[in-house]
């Protein structure tokens, strides 16, 4: 299989923007043109990155205050009259505090709002577990009618804002905070329920999301460069749907699978890529990457990362580990 | 097109849905029977006077709005939307039945239905929502809900009622059913909501009193909506749990009660006789 060129540790092209910034800009960009672009915020549109949307669209931007509950419940009585509606408020308390307005007002209501999660995972680092949202995935994965969206890079991120505004059902999308790698410069195609292949590798896959994908390349990387083992990487950016089409082809080849992802390794992309497998009799070798059932060490997301070995080092030592 | 009732034609309405709730109540073995009986007034008004919406235009932008933020007593909705043509009343038959769309709380798979509810504390943010895309569009429908009292407690609904304020929405009208009784005793008792207008005073609503039971009063004060301008509107319909069947009234029991088939020939005898007082 070939490797694709840019994905060295060295060159693994870090843009300027995080996806927050490439989120607000491409509302920006949509609402010059529809006015029924609104968004939701929780005096949360500084750390939205959304200042110059209010500044530009003060009448589209509707701020309810520290209030998650009716965040989402306002969302969805803007969205049920045809309104375009970002509900924008730190992932852990959209998804806990919210959860209730997340099942019944967006989602059994079909009510199609853009849930977005900033700040996800343990973006937060250091200010601890109240402000991590470990669960969002495990949570949302079990309410019927819920897109769940981790972009992994710049492409990603400008390409999920533009398919969500135009969605008909609801949508979770998870941001955190990081500058983030370009994956691929000539990527063209990106769909909700397609994973990426973002180098490829005929030894074992690495299924990331989001920002669990660079640490993915890295590992990839070092793995080649110092055991001539060649790793596949994927940017399973959709939670939900999977892409089981893209997991059945991984898993034919036979080869270990490590699923990598910020979040609790109970409930999130890694089981539920090994509910798939193991129910349509595949036996890869298979581990599961995460924050373990824990209250993280304290740090910073770097810090953490390592900690639980979601980095270049952890990644690869977990892959030789499953290729021995 | 909506055809406005008489107060006359109204408050012979309220018995004929009285009936209709006891009727699928008692076939279904199931229901909020108590609750319904004390808000059918409210929603009779509301449907056959007050709002401009019906089921050819169910999917127009300019229809008024109603969203049940007390689900339970879905009976009373259903009822009132077969009356209006929503549905024919004969689907009821099958109201919580296996595989039926008629569950025990609203769904919008029935048709005339806004949102679906059933948790408590959500029909107030989901109306301010709707009530603000009205504001921003400048159309001029309204955005009615019926709390109930013993659902107050839910902090959202004080989260919504700080919005519905800030954003001067006099498009939006609360009514709330103050039937004074919840599934575990009297609501001042649970968790004690008075002085209710007080607290929705100073959360920056206009508020007025009416008997929830009086079709005049309930006409009234709909007329006089919004309040105040810039303010949103709050009813307080005061109701008796149960109206309408005298064994039922202010008894606890009757929260979600299904009369057996001698209690269900009685309190259909006690409306058919006020039914004839009506005629």
């Amino acid at each position: 299989m070939q490797e694709i060129v840019d994905a060295t540790i060295e060159n693994i092209a870090v843009s300027q923007r995080t996806n927050l910034e490439v989120f607000s800009g491409t509302l920006q960009h949509l609402a010059q043109t529809d006015r029924d672009i609104i968004v939701v915020t929780s005096d949360s549109r500084g750390s939205g990155k959304l200042v110059p949307f209010g500044q530009k669209f003060p009448e589209q931007i509707i701020e309810v205050g520290i209030a998650e509950q009716n965040l989402v419940g306002v969302a969805a009585g803007l969205a049920s009259t045809g309104k375009k509606v970002f509900a924008v408020s730190p992932a852990c308390f959209l998804t806990a505090r919210a959860l209730e307005q997340i099942k019944n007002d967006v989602a059994y209501s079909n009510n199609p709002v853009k849930l977005i999660g900033i700040s996800a995972g343990v973006s937060y680092g250091a200010l601890g577990s109240t402000h991590h949202s470990l669960h969002d995935f495990a949570v949302l994965r079990t309410i019927n009618n819920m897109m769940i969206v981790a972009p992994a890079d710049n492409f990603e991120a400008e390409q999920a804002i533009l398919l969500a505004a135009e969605s008909d059902i609801p949508v979770y999308i998870r941001f955190g905070k990081k500058q983030m790698p370009l994956l691929s410069e000539d990527e063209k195609t990106f769909e909700f329920g397609k994973g990426r292949i973002v180098r490829e590798g005929s030894d074992l896959t690495i299924i990331g999301a989001g920002e669990t994908v660079a640490p993915a390349l890295r590992a990839a990387e070092k793995l080649r460069r110092e055991h001539h083992v060649a790793a596949a990487v994927v940017s399973m950016h959709t939670i939900k749907p999977l892409d089981y089409d893209l997991l059945r082809d991984i898993a034919a080849t036979g080869q270990p699978v490590i699923t990598v992802e910020e979040h609790s390794v109970y409930g999130g992309l890694g089981e539920a890529c090994a509910s798939f497998l193991i129910q349509h009799d595949f036996h890869n070798r298979f581990k599961i990457m995460g924050i373990p059932d824990e209250y993280t060490v304290t740090g910073s997301q770097t810090e953490i990362f390592n900690h639980y070995g979601i980095s270049e080092g952890g990644i690869a030592a977990a892959a030789l580990g499953l290729i021995s | 097109m909506l055809k406005v009732m008489s107060e006359k034609e109204l408050t012979q309405k309220s018995v004929e849905y009285r009936k209709k709730i006891l009727k699928y109540i008692y076939q279904a073995k199931a229901g909020h029977t108590g609750g319904s009986l004390s808000c059918i007034d409210i929603l009779n008004v509301l449907y056959n006077y007050t709002m401009d919406v019906d089921p050819g235009h169910f999917d127009s932008p300019d229809r008024d709005r109603y969203i049940q933020s007390k689900g339970h007593t879905v009976e009373a909705l259903y009822v009132v939307l077969a009356s209006r043509g929503f549905f024919p009343e004969s689907d009821l038959e099958t109201l919580c039945k296996y595989q039926s769309h008629y569950i025990g709380h609203p769904t919008r798979k029935v048709h005339g239905v806004e949102q679906n509810t059933g948790a408590l504390g959500h029909g107030l943010s989901l109306s301010v929502g709707t009530a603000i895309a009205g504001k921003l569009d400048k159309r001029d429908y309204r955005v009615f809900t019926v709390l109930g009292d013993g659902e107050l407690p839910e902090g959202s609904n004080w989260e919504a009622a700080l919005s519905a304020s800030h954003y001067k929405l006099d498009n939006l009208c609360a009514i709330l059913d103050k039937n004074t009784l919840q599934i575990s005793g009297p609501t001042s008792a649970v968790c004690n909501t008075d002085p209710v207008d007080e607290k929705f005073g100073a959360f920056g609503w206009a508020v007025r009193h009416v008997d929830g039971h009086n079709i005049a009063e309930l006409m009234a004060a709909f007329d006089a909506l919004p309040f105040e301008k810039g303010k949103p509107s709050l009813i307080i319909a005061h109701t008796v749990k149960g109206k309408g069947v005298s064994y039922m009234e202010n008894q606890l029991k009757w929260h979600h009660g299904v009369p057996d088939p001698k209690q269900y020939a009685d309190a259909i005898q006690e409306l058919d006789l006020l039914e004839e007082t009506l005629s």
